[in-house]
């Protein structure tokens, strides 16, 4: 009986410790913002929403999150569209070679990273003269996130069942009709997977813009909150919390819509 | 599965659809890949005159490296940051929370996972900062909870704080690789564990373990690569204080663009990709022998 009582208190206090480490430091997260004089530590706020007019009146706020719209935005269209071709006909032709590539592509996924990979990226972009450019950071982010898409897509595509293709073919439709009026509807929950991941993916990268857009104009959210908080000061205090909740907040949104939608898949090996 | 052209692609088309993924991959990963061997073997700098006529000097480079005390202290503190956050740390308690959560209730099942999920898809710059205010001397939160005013952690334990803030980032991934890997242990075999009297520990060695023995393999490897490159410790210390945290990929970034040493910092990058790709070879072989 005491063992049984034993046990529960234990269970309790595991449970209440794990929350407690999880909770305590994303906490302020939702208190800061709204606090009239947000501080480092977690407190009960004193409401206010002055902190989120500050923020936007911010100088580099808004751009910086219009930024990452426009950077993630690239990166993910680019990442989407290259890789569902790709995955498509990897996925129904035998090119020559296929197996070879394919396990090539997995293994530059996880080889190949940011970190691994920064100082050649770096005076690869400089000696082009590409420091500063939006359009070439994103299409090095979509290169880094193109191995790992292809794969998660040509899962999708394998698991379609040809016989919509074939049936389509036997009824005069064009490769072109196929893929458009057929395959990608079918492919559809694929593609929003890769597309939401992609977004994600790009939205929180640091390392690379952090690296290749050193002008503050150009800069996504991602370094404008590193350069928020290492400048230090207490007049930032009032904008870093709310700009990191907006900042956050088409994260934990994305997340929920694609797990509501089509269930939490869980893809082993593709996140970073 | 046997590739049928159901569509009547045919060939040069198919060709035509891998293509431009390929470019860009080869652009952007495979010849920087390639080209940190070259830079590696000069002494290619961000300034100066070797910025214009860089020298090869074979590998002075990496036996610089091996005589550089800074590099050997960026070895060790990476392989305390993996073994201790990561090996330990992630998989333990990524294991245990699957474990535990099995039987607990519904809302207190979505409640962990859920708060576990988000430590691991916020932003990372947000994440540091959440941390950087926790651990913050004056304000933080954690030395009013522990009632340690003045603590420092940051500069005072540099490390423990960066191992302990990545256990609390990257548990995630171990624990749902372990539920999902929970499901395939028989549940009849537990129950027979339990109607024989096994204890705790032995149900676990005799009857789980075996049956996610894979996984373990699986998640040990994932998760160790990804933390050796992780990045994220330059959010919260830049490697500071005094270099007591500085983490390969922080030493390689603080080389090549604190110091401008291009050559230098290509060299140990390679070997990084080097780690990299051992790691992922024993990781694939493991997939082939499993699928």
């Amino acid at each position: 009986m005491t063992s049984l009582v034993l046990r529960r208190i234990g269970y309790t206090v595991f449970f209440a410790v794990i929350l407690a480490f999880f909770a305590i430091p994303m906490l302020w997260l939702a208190s800061a913002p709204f606090d009239s004089k947000p501080g480092l530590g977690l407190r009960w706020p004193d409401w206010t929403f002055g902190n989120v007019t500050a923020t936007l009146e911010h100088p580099y706020a808004l751009t910086s999150l219009v930024n990452s719209l426009l950077l993630c935005g690239l990166a993910m269209i680019v990442t989407t569209v290259l890789a569902a071709c790709a995955a498509y006909a990897l996925s129904r032709v035998r090119i020559p070679g296929r197996d070879v590539l394919l396990y090539l592509l997995l293994l530059l996924s996880s080889v190949v990273t940011g970190t691994a990979a920064m100082v050649p990226i770096f005076v690869m972009m400089y000696q082009l003269g590409l420091i500063n450019s939006q359009y070439g950071t994103a299409l090095v982010i979509a290169g880094g996130m193109l191995p790992a898409a292809i794969f998660i897509l040509k899962d999708f595509v394998d698991a379609v069942p040809r016989s919509y293709e074939e049936s389509a073919r036997v009824f005069g439709a064009s490769p072109g009709q196929i893929l458009l009026h057929v395959v990608l509807p079918i492919a559809r929950p694929g593609i929003a997977t890769i597309v939401v991941w992609s977004f994600v993916q790009a939205w929180g990268n640091f390392l690379l813009p952090f690296l290749l857009l050193r002008d503050i104009n150009s800069q996504p959210a991602a370094v404008l909150m590193r350069t928020l908080y290492d400048e230090g000061g207490s007049a930032n205090l009032t904008v870093i919390p709310v700009f990191s909740l907006l900042y956050s907040i088409p994260v934990v949104v994305l997340y929920l819509f694609v797990s509501k939608r089509y269930g939490f898949r869980f893809h082993g090996g593709i996140k970073s | 599965m046997p590739a049928t052209d159901s569509a009547g692609l045919g060939r040069g088309r198919a060709l035509a659809f891998v293509a431009p993924a390929l470019v860009l991959i080869g652009i952007f990963l495979v010849f920087p890949a390639l080209w940190s061997i070259y830079i590696g073997l000069t002494d290619y700098t961000l300034t100066g005159p070797s910025s214009v006529n860089p020298r090869i000097v074979g590998a002075d480079n990496i036996t610089g490296a091996l005589s550089d005390p800074l590099f050997g202290n960026s070895l060790w503190l990476t392989l305390l940051f993996v073994f201790g956050s990561a090996l330990i740390g992630q998989n333990i308690l990524g294991f245990t929370l699957a474990w535990m959560l099995r039987g607990a209730r519904r809302w207190l099942r979505r409640l962990v996972e859920g708060l576990v999920l988000l430590a691991w898809i916020l932003p990372s710059t947000v994440v540091a900062y959440l941390w950087v205010a926790v651990l913050d001397r004056d304000g933080g939160t954690l030395n009013a909870l522990l009632n340690t005013p003045g603590t420092a952690w940051l500069v005072q334990y540099p490390m423990i704080s960066l191992i302990v803030f990545n256990l609390w980032r990257g548990t995630a991934f171990s624990m749902l690789l372990y539920s999902s890997a929970l499901d395939v242990v028989p549940p009849s075999q537990l129950e027979t564990a339990r109607m024989v009297g096994a204890g705790r520990f032995s149900t676990l060695k005799d009857v789980v373990f075996p049956h996610i023995r894979g996984h373990v393999l699986t998640n040990t490897l994932l998760i160790t690569l990804w933390t050796a490159n992780d990045f994220t410790p330059f959010l919260l210390t830049a490697g500071g204080p005094d270099h007591r945290s500085e983490t390969l990929p922080v030493f390689i970034y603080q080389q090549a663009l604190g110091s401008g040493a291009l050559g230098y910092a290509s060299a140990i990058s390679f070997l990084l990709l080097l780690v990299n790709l051992v790691i992922a070879l024993v990781y694939l072989r493991l997939l082939r022998r499993r699928g």
